[in-house]
């Protein structure tokens, strides 16, 4: 990167340099020994030209739009589109969530993002005792395809992308957002969007669990390949490093574990379906969390999509550039917010935020300030959506394409950042890949580990929480709650019995048998699971089949 | 004669996954030297009551994060006192706001931390309040 004479020249500098500093800190101490993210990850004083010499500029830095890619997929940065504003949105009934997405769309927003309630996420129709309680609390209640056309209604299926964050039965989500373009006489090849459907790091992190790892995979492959023919516009998985760093994850773990559950997608689809890597690899898409250490969560972006470009091409032979792109959605991160001083959060929020857009996020969701408490107020939404709007529209950073590239600092912690996380992925190849290290409880323990040693952190003031550790206040603030009214659980059971009477029964078997045999067959779900979902069978019919035929996987309560 | 170690459960009642705060309890319980069994996510309040008189505890912690512990929390009290064992210390956490801790209380919990409360105060409560079953 730099010549000998300006190596020297920074060597000799930096020795006098540390003489100044030797002197000073001798007179008055820093303010602690050790300076640290909030991943503990140590930081240097200062970095300097020496840091990052052995960098060479077209192997590691180079371009935007050309590989390795760590200043971006697209050639013209921002300025041909800012990011995705996606807010994560979803709560009660079809009808209520409805209601938020037009008022987000006609606030600005520039996708839809759904988020469901837990009977929905987990495959259980909320007439199940399992459901009891939990109906419309977290998200958007769905059993049948007429509570989905209910939650689309007037969203032009066609123009705009919509996310569902939905992993075990991703499958029948979007065999009902596939039969709800088709009613409303959308062609397949014009919807866009992307489903969750990452189940590795629901093992690893979320715990959204229904079937053992392998046939979980498996119902993913038929998603990537479904896509792959008939819906060339869908982002049929979204690799989720955000809930293992909610989960309590360090910056590396969530970037090693993430990609290596990539790779793992990958390596399935090559095998299970013999697809070629050019085929699908393009329609992988990821989802990081940018958490509060601004630098840490810049350096973490950079080397993702440098770690994937070099992964894709060097590992798997991918030829086309779209294959070594890797194009992520990022959401603040949740599990830095307080309950205390919760205004506090508006500011947490705008620096993660500004940090996953110098990071060159594609889309982003912000979260609320209440979110720490209950599902977000209108109002707490908009000061959300209007940070993402600030940034873009008044701060400049989008002016200038990745304006950190050749900060000495940040390209350093970008290395070491793809340093470690490669330790990480060895060492998963190592253990037979991700499933394997996942039937070990590797991922697991490692995120216990550092989840343990953070709140030690915290509760001996090692690491700070403004409000919770220090700077602590006994003033409450109050601040509008949002709240699921149980009603809402007892209307959607009524509906859903509705549906269930006026359907008819005999091609529910029929849709069910049928998407039995394929699953016993090996042959790809997604032609049976839209069948049936146009002939009204729920969400807990599809998955209790999977159930049955794959068995049920249950936590195994590692801590 | 020494007492015996506390026994403590820490159980997820709920479909809700947010486990972080329930590992993290688990680990700080054992550190604290109580004998631990952890149940793991998506327990039916049926569940926790069994496990908690088949493993003889003395005290349960619960935890959810879904918003649905006025239904789940008092549920497994209820349990608890049907199967006999009401003498079992039932605590709760997670995101509770403050309008129902009152009935919670009225259910049958004994303490409720919310975000915020360190492990030590979750620890000391115990050792205080708690201790082991004849």
């Amino acid at each position: 990167m730099f010549t000998q004479e300006l190596l020297d020249q920074s060597s000799s500098l930096r020795k006098k340099w540390e003489d100044e500093v030797k002197r000073i800190v001798e007179k008055r101490a820093d303010q602690k020994a050790k300076w640290t993210t909030v991943s503990d990850h140590e930081i240097k004083r200062l970095y300097t030209p020496e840091d990052i010499s052995h960098m060479d500029f077209e192997k590691d830095i180079s371009y935007p739009g050309q590989f390795p890619f760590i200043r971006g997929n697209q050639a013209t940065g921002f300025r041909g589109k800012y990011w995705t504003f996606r807010m994560f949105s979803g709560m009660g009934s079809a009808e209520e969530t409805n209601k938020r997405w037009h008022y987000l769309l006609n606030s600005g927003q520039t996708g839809l993002s759904t988020a469901f309630d837990f009977p929905t996420l987990m495959g259980y129709d909320t007439d199940d005792p399992k459901a009891r309680g939990e109906c419309g609390k977290c998200g958007v209640a769905i059993d049948t395809i007429d509570d989905f056309l209910q939650l689309v209604e007037g969203i032009p299926l066609g123009e705009i992308s919509t996310s569902m964050t939905i992993n075990p039965p991703a499958t029948a989500l979007w065999a009902m957002y596939c039969a709800a373009a088709d009613i409303k006489g959308v062609p397949l090849n014009k919807i866009s969007g992307t489903i969750q459907n990452d189940m590795l790091k629901e093992f690893i992190a979320q715990k959204t669990l229904m079937c053992p790892p392998d046939p979980s995979v498996k119902l993913i492959s038929d998603t990537v390949e479904f896509g792959t023919n008939h819906v060339p516009n869908w982002n049929t998985i979204s690799i989720s490093g955000y809930h293992i760093r909610e989960a309590g994850s360090t910056a590396v773990q969530e970037l090693a574990f993430t990609l290596r559950d990539g790779m793992e997608y990958v390596e399935d689809v090559l095998k299970r379906k013999g697809l070629p890597v050019d085929s699908f690899a393009g329609r992988l898409s990821f989802f990081f969390n940018s958490h509060i250490d601004f630098f840490e969560e810049i350096a973490k972006l950079r080397a993702a999509r440098r770690i994937w470009a070099r992964a894709m091409r060097d590992r798997y032979g991918a030829k086309d550039p779209r294959s070594w792109w890797m194009r992520f959605h990022t959401q603040t991160a949740g599990c830095s917010l307080t309950a205390q001083q919760p205004y506090n959060n508006v500011v947490r929020t705008a620096t993660e935020a500004l940090a996953a857009v110098l990071g060159g996020t594609q889309s982003l969701h912000t979260n609320s300030l209440d979110e720490v408490l209950c599902l977000p107020s209108e109002h707490a939404v908009q000061i959300a959506l209007r940070t993402q709007q600030l940034i873009a529209e008044e701060t400049g950073a989008a002016n200038t394409i990745d304006p950190l590239a050749g900060s000495y600092f940040v390209e350093a912690l970008t290395n070491e950042m793809e340093e470690l996380a490669w330790d990480y992925i060895h060492k998963i190849d190592e253990m037979g890949g991700m499933v394997a290290a996942i039937e070990r409880g590797f991922p697991q323990m490692e995120i216990s580990d550092a989840a343990y040693k953070f709140q030690r952190q915290i509760d001996d003031g090692e690491k700070i929480m403004i409000g919770v550790n220090k700077y602590v206040t006994d003033d409450k603030i109050e601040i509008p709650l949002v709240e699921i009214d149980d009603s809402v659980e007892t209307e959607q059971i009524a509906r859903l019995q509705a549906v269930k009477r006026k359907r008819d029964g005999r091609k529910v078997s029929e849709c069910l048998d049928d998407l039995k045999q394929a699953c016993k067959k090996g042959d790809n779900v997604m032609p049976y699971c839209i069948e049936a979902v146009k002939n009204y069978v729920t969400v807990q019919e599809i998955c209790d089949v999977y159930r049955e035929v794959y068995g049920e996987y249950r936590d195994p309560g590692l801590y | 004669m020494a007492k015996r170690r506390l026994r403590v459960m820490v159980a997820k009642p709920g479909l809700d996954g947010h486990d972080r705060g329930a590992r993290v309890l688990a680990r700080a319980f054992r550190d604290a030297g109580y004998e631990v069994i952890y149940t793991g996510c998506h327990q039916t309040p049926e569940q926790i009551a069994s496990a908690a008189i088949q493993e003889d505890v003395d005290l349960v912690g619960l935890s959810n994060l879904s918003g649905a512990h006025n239904y789940l929390y008092p549920e497994v009290c209820r349990l608890l006192k049907e199967k006999g064992a009401e003498d079992v210390t039932v605590i709760g956490g997670g995101i509770i706001p403050d309008k129902d801790f009152q009935k919670l209380y009225d259910a049958g919990i004994k303490a409720l931390f919310v975000p915020g409360a360190t492990l030590e105060s979750i620890t000391s409560w115990i050792d205080q309040n708690v201790s082991p079953r004849e």
